[in-house]
């Protein structure tokens, strides 16, 4: 049962990082209809900026919390700073390409932050200070520690401010109106440009989020560590149904939630056959079995096969 | 006037085929490493060959493609190695020099296997459209990997990630293609021998596609690729064909997987990560989604252009003193070039003609604003017209 718990909560810390990272997706998603594959190499930017101020800070005594606080502000704004310009330079351009186009630029972006990373920061691991009190709390036989309990609010308050965004201000209803219909929303005085750069900015902020948290909860940053959360999240997002934001949400902390209990279980499960080595298969398993059975995703809708 | 063309088109076949048949003995001179090149560009042809079936021609995005390669690697890694032997006891009695099974078993079992696969695979993705459809063949790519890597344990099958090393190499009537044999009064190395190899079955395989293209199956597919609904009011069988599709390609990655594996002599999982598969669907559309020139030049551009920034970017990394890398300059390049490419020409770098005309016919002496010209235009060339104005859809 300790065992139990401690999945879970692990789990819904992995959940949560994915959750955030598949909203950027499945936002994107909802408006242009691309797979912006450069989005897990964002969480990677905001993970080594906030690595490079962090240690930048370190002489001058500072509490932790302020510490990070800082750190993520830097991050947040690398990364706006970069996911609109990826989105300028190699999207914007192609908004009316065949489909397979921006996917193309999409992953050159993705490479091409990789090496400007490798370039910057150089190719070896990091490890990212520990800067907040790392006594673990006991629940039940089980552990968890303030990072990761940081973790689970900052979600959960970024989640519900996103939702007041999407559905109660002006820019939400924008945003809603373009990925319904881009002209139909034009002639109603939105503008579909700024509504997509503003998209990417969020998606960006919320990257960058996840990828501080990630590399505070994990303890070391490289260039390539925005591949598996990315094509997790991406995972996630198809799981709950893409260009929906409460599926993305659902969708992250359920594969989260599978995959730490899918790793803690399996060895007993199989008798030692399968050991935890296989973690990164149950997504894929449960995606493509949850697939089969419905096409749409989790919280997609059902739309017709051609309009 | 129709006589000069067909006579100028052999001609240049011709001088392409000798071109062809040359070609490694030149550049022998410069090296046998640049020979390699080749062979390692024309293997990615062949993958993208069977991609461009998939992906071009039945519109089904496969992210997953390099599953397929690996099915086929493994098929030669294991029948043609000591490996199973090492591991297996009761094998070990029977084949006391482990199993050398010979190509021509192998290489067809191969094929099949991994067209099993691929019909395997697209059964349960069949109501699957465009992403939901990418990131379940990519999540198969990835298991098929994860299971390659962990395989060694509690039976030791795949070895790993150490990988599987002393695969046999193909040799043709007792003439091995991994030695250095002399013909002609030329040496042919096992680079050169391979080249042929891997040439005829390049030509082989663009046969296969021009005409599957031009049959019932490749109008299907890209009817299909195009409104899979109005495809199935038209009559098509939309399960089976996507099934074809899906089979098909996949018993072209099966192909190159044994060819790769007897070329390199080993291979690991690590050959056959996501990136390869990504590298694959590049080649295919950089290229010209659907068009076979366009398909091979991408795949060639592509497969050689970081082989051969390996060369360039030496002198470079001494000007920047060493602080960008050989790896990262090709990386960065790379990179810049397909995004560079994309933005230039968003549909290719040769896509198939824009105006119904698969090759440029030389008969008619119509201005393109004759009016005439869409009643001349045949059925199947016009399916085509439909074909590349609806890739700019929304659909995959």
């Amino acid at each position: 049962m300790d065992t139990f718990i401690q999945q879970i909560i692990n789990g819904l810390v992995l959940g949560s990082v994915y959750a955030l990272v598949a909203l950027g997706y499945t936002m994107v998603y909802g408006i242009i209809n691309l797979i912006n594959f450069a989005h897990g190499d964002v969480l990677m930017v905001g993970a080594l900026t906030s690595w490079t101020v962090v240690t930048a800070l370190a002489g001058f005594g500072m509490p932790g919390w302020l510490m990070l606080l800082i750190s993520l502000i830097a991050a947040i704004v690398v990364c706006s700073v970069v996911n609109y310009l990826i989105e300028k330079i190699a999207y914007r351009p192609l908004r009316n390409a065949p489909r397979l186009a921006p996917l193309i630029t999409a992953i050159g972006m993705s490479l091409l932050l990789q090496t400007l990373a490798m370039i910057i920061w150089k190719p070896n691991y990091k490890s990212f200070p520990i800067l907040l009190p790392s006594e673990p709390f006991h629940i039940g036989g089980a552990v968890i520690n303030t990072v990761q309990i940081l973790i689970l609010v900052a979600t959960a308050v970024t989640l519900t401010g996103l939702t007041y965004l999407v559905n109660r201000t002006k820019l939400g209803r924008a945003m809603r109106a373009t990925a319904e219909n881009p002209r139909v929303a034009a002639l109603m005085g939105v503008r579909p440009d700024t509504v997509i750069s503003a998209t990417f900015v969020i998606g960006a902020a919320l990257a960058a989020l996840a990828g501080v948290m990630y590399a505070a909860n994990y303890g070391s940053v490289q260039h390539t560590m925005g591949f598996l959360p990315g094509l997790k999240a991406f995972t996630a997002a198809v799981f709950g149904g893409i260009g929906n934001l409460a599926g993305a949400m659902v969708g992250g902390v359920l594969l989260g939630l599978i995959e730490s209990l899918g790793a803690g279980y399996i060895g007993a499960l199989t008798g030692g056959v399968l050991g935890s080595n296989y973690q990164d298969i149950f997504a894929f398993i449960v995606l493509i079995v949850v697939l089969t059975l419905r096409p749409q995703g989790l919280l997609g809708e059902r739309v017709a096969d051609r309009a | 006037m129709t006589e000069t063309i067909r006579r100028n088109k052999l001609a240049a076949f011709l001088a392409a085929a000798v071109l062809l048949c040359i070609l490694p003995f030149i550049v022998q001179m410069a090296g046998n490493a640049w020979v390699r090149i080749i062979d390692i560009a024309l293997l990615y042809v062949l993958l993208a060959l069977g991609l461009n079936i998939v992906v071009g021609y039945a519109g089904l995005l496969d992210l997953g493609y390099v599953a397929f390669y690996a099915v086929g690697a493994y098929m030669l890694g294991l029948l043609a190695s000591s490996q199973l032997a090492d591991t297996f006891p009761g094998i070990a009695a029977a084949f006391p020099d482990g199993l050398h099974t010979p190509w021509w078993i192998v290489i067809p079992l191969g094929a099949i296997c991994a067209g099993a696969a691929g019909v395997l695979l697209g059964a349960p993705t069949l109501k699957l459209r465009g992403d939901y459809l990418a990131i379940v063949t990519l999540g198969f790519g990835e298991i098929v990997r994860v299971f390659l890597n962990n395989l060694d344990a509690p039976v030791n099958i795949t070895n790993g990630p150490k990988g599987i090393t002393g695969i046999d190499e193909i040799s043709i009537f007792g003439v091995s293609l991994g030695r250095t044999q002399h013909f002609f009064g030329l040496d042919w190395p096992k680079v050169t021998n391979y080249y042929f190899l891997f040439l005829v079955l390049v030509i082989f395989a663009v046969l296969i596609c021009y005409r599957l293209e031009r049959s019932r199956i490749g109008r299907a597919w890209m009817a299909i690729r195009e409104d899979e609904v109005a495809a199935k009011a038209m009559g098509i069988n939309t399960r089976n064909l996507k099934l074809l599709a899906f089979g098909m390609g996949a018993t072209f990655g099966g192909v190159s997987g044994t060819m790769f594996a007897s070329f390199q002599g080993f291979i690991s999982p690590e050959s056959f990560a996501l990136n390869e598969s990504i590298m694959i669907v590049a080649m295919v559309v950089l290229g010209g989604i659907g068009h076979l020139p366009g398909v091979i030049v991408g795949a060639l551009l592509l497969a050689a252009l970081p082989e051969v920034l390996r060369y360039v970017a030496g002198p470079l990394q001494n000007m920047t003193d060493g602080r960008l890398d050989a790896s990262i300059l090709r990386q960065l390049f790379v990179a810049l070039a397909m995004i560079g490419i994309m933005l230039a020409r968003p549909r290719g770098l040769w896509p198939s003609p824009e105006h119904g005309k698969l090759a440029p016919t030389p008969a008619p002496a119509l201005t393109p604003d004759d009016p005439g010209v869409p009643q001349r235009v045949t059925p199947q060339t016009s399916t085509v017209t439909n074909v590349v104005r609806g890739t700019g859809s929304k659909h995959v």
